[in-house]
């Protein structure tokens, strides 16, 4: 009785928040090593092209994770978080044409511009709760944006920050789209681990209180402020480290991507995949990326139009995203 | 010998309304010091005051003879002040274990890691809390599936979890059944005397019958400290429950043999 009822109450959780249920975990332990080791694998089997989508399902899968982060696991919707990506992304592609394209040297730029980032505008947006945290996210986004524009001598203005050099290990650049992927992948899978360890930790315990109900949080003598504060500088953190991949693969940058409509679409990923659910995030950016990447000119520029076609089902037909699949599922044959 | 909470002066104002005004209350350690009087008495604002989630616009707050008028809810509740509120308020998707673990681990000597998650301790601490209010074996529930009695014993275990020196409770009993409130009392009646408490409660069988001290309000004001007998023999008491009723209605022996008769408070 115990365990059965500890079982359908798991699955809601994000990252798994120590899951009496073992058979299931076990499953998706399963499940996620057959993932990585498709991921791994992929450039061995896949054409360039094809290669070169996963990655940036990679790069974008990893931005909607730190979003989740936020949204799923926080309870603080932001449409603002693309700005901590762009300026990650800024951050590396700017220190590989002025510094030095060495290897961790631009994806610890990107990682602590978009930390210093979020640090310096969190204070503001923490604050807040609800519509008013979307609101202001939204304007700070938009700032950054514009800060992109218009600081030409450092962002390129409206061209963005172009012929920016390939990522080198060890002297040797990363040409070869397959080992461009592997290297995003790496730290895809370093940054996922991350942010998967802070959601099912007692601090992530503590964030999912919050997003429940902040006030008993802060009667039961938690700072709630303080934790927000620090995870949204987390989430600063990973979301410029997914910028620093960004342009590892795609060797520019632009206002676009750390403008509105990414930090749409990263929110678009993380809904589609279920809100709390890290993987879940991972599977809404890849549909994202599919649909808007791939499917979208053989659609004739209309891809974005399918995602809000998909985005409509997916509310009216998956309250929960995808995630919620596996909990209508395992439900269904438990109970 | 100090008391564990002292509130001088104590006033808050709504516009003109003077919800709290002027109120002077000290509880003496060990205390079960109940709190009543008619709805819209200010009991309420007057605890909302003393947990800090409201700030009062005079007077001071003592919690064991320090002064933490300017203190926030969250220091208050550090320095083991806690509390439950009137309208059960928990965490929507998580289990009553869940629930009662997030106190426990913000409550016991070691951090709350970014990395680990929960400890052993943490979780065998928190399945006795709730073998303690009565939810032993409930902890694999998730919260919105127990019932409004239930939810009220979570809060108490989830209030006991934070290892409080003065323990709020608003209402403990609202809602509850007979048979849970009586459950009630003999748990709150068998807490350890380090643990002082004080209570806001309508129903008030439940006052007399676990309360030591009992401090009446009424329009925002003290209209009466004192031992359960002489606040039962006051005048005063009857007519600001009652108008000018009768003495009976309240306290007389019909009223105390019915359980759980509450007082008709919005008379």
């Amino acid at each position: 009785m115990r365990t059965l009822s500890a079982l359908t109450a798991a699955p809601t959780r994000s990252g798994g928040s120590a899951p009496t249920a073992r058979r299931p975990r076990r499953w998706g332990a399963l499940t996620g090593a057959l993932v990585v080791v498709v991921l791994a694998t992929a450039p061995l089997f896949l054409a360039p092209f094809a290669t070169t989508t996963l990655t940036r399902i990679l790069v974008f899968a990893l931005f909607a994770v730190s979003l989740d982060l936020l949204v799923g696991v926080t309870g603080l919707p932001s449409l603002g978080h693309a700005g901590y990506f762009g300026a990650g992304a800024y951050a590396a592609g700017w220190v590989s044409l002025n510094v030095t394209a060495e290897m961790p040297v631009p994806l610890l730029a990107g990682a602590a511009v978009g930390a210093l980032a979020a640090a310096l505008t969190g204070w503001i947006t923490v604050r807040s709760r609800g519509v008013f945290f979307l609101m202001l996210t939204l304007a700070i986004g938009e700032t950054l944006q514009q800060v992109a524009e218009t600081w030409q001598s450092v962002t390129g203005g409206a061209n963005g920050l172009t012929g920016i050099p390939s990522t080198r290990i060890a002297g040797q650049p990363l040409t070869n789209a397959g080992f461009v992927h592997w290297y995003v992948l790496v730290f895809f899978l370093a940054g996922f681990g991350l942010v998967w360890m802070v959601a099912r930790s007692r601090f992530g315990a503590a964030l999912r209180g919050i997003r429940d109900n902040e006030p008993r949080m802060r009667a039961l003598g938690y700072p709630t402020a303080l934790y927000k504060y620090a995870t949204f500088v987390l989430a600063g953190g990973v979301a410029g480290i997914a910028g620093a991949l960004l342009v590892a693969q795609q060797r520019l940058v632009t206002p676009a991507d750390l403008g509105f409509t990414t930090a749409a679409f990263a929110l678009l990923a993380v809904i589609i995949g279920g809100a709390g659910s890290l993987w879940g995030a991972c599977v809404g950016a890849a549909l994202v990326i599919v649909i808007r990447d791939a499917l979208g000119p053989s659609l004739g520029g209309h891809g974005t139009l399918v995602l809000g076609i998909v985005f409509v089902v997916v509310v009216y037909g998956l309250p929960r995203g995808v995630a919620g699949l596996r909990r209508l599922r395992r439900n269904g044959t438990d109970r | 010998m100090t008391p564990v909470l002292r509130c001088a002066g104590l006033t808050r104002s709504f516009g003109a309304l003077r919800a709290v005004a002027g109120v002077d209350l000290t509880i003496a350690p060990g205390a079960r010091h109940a709190l009543i009087g008619p709805n819209g008495a200010g009991k309420s604002t007057l605890f909302k005051l003393v947990t800090g989630t409201m700030q009062a616009d005079e007077g001071r707050v003592e919690l064991a003879g320090r002064d933490v008028t300017g203190l926030s809810e969250v220091r208050r509740c550090r320095m083991g002040m806690s509390q439950t509120l009137q309208h059960s308020s928990l965490f929507g998707s998580m289990t009553a274990a869940e629930t009662v673990e997030l106190a426990v681990q913000r409550h016991n000597a070691s951090r709350i890691s970014p990395v680990r998650s929960t400890r052993p301790a943490t979780r065998e601490r928190a399945e006795a809390l709730l073998a303690d209010v009565g939810l032993g074996g409930r902890g694999g529930v998730l919260v919105p599936a127990l019932s409004h009695g239930e939810r009220k014993q979570l809060e108490v275990a989830l209030a006991l979890a934070c290892r409080p020196r003065l323990l709020l409770l608003d209402e403990p009993a609202a809602g509850m059944s007979p048979a849970e409130s009586s459950r009630l009392v003999e748990l709150l009646a068998g807490l350890p005397s380090e643990i002082t408490v004080l209570f806001v409660e309508h129903d008030l069988d439940l006052v007399f019958s676990l309360a030591d001290a009992v401090t009446v309000l009424h329009l925002g004001q003290v209209l009466l400290s004192g031992t359960p007998d002489e606040v039962r023999a006051s005048e005063a008491v009857r007519e600001a429950y009652l108008g000018t009723g009768r003495r009976s209605e309240l306290f007389g022996p019909a009223a105390e043999t019915s359980g759980g008769s509450d007082v008709p408070a919005g008379s």
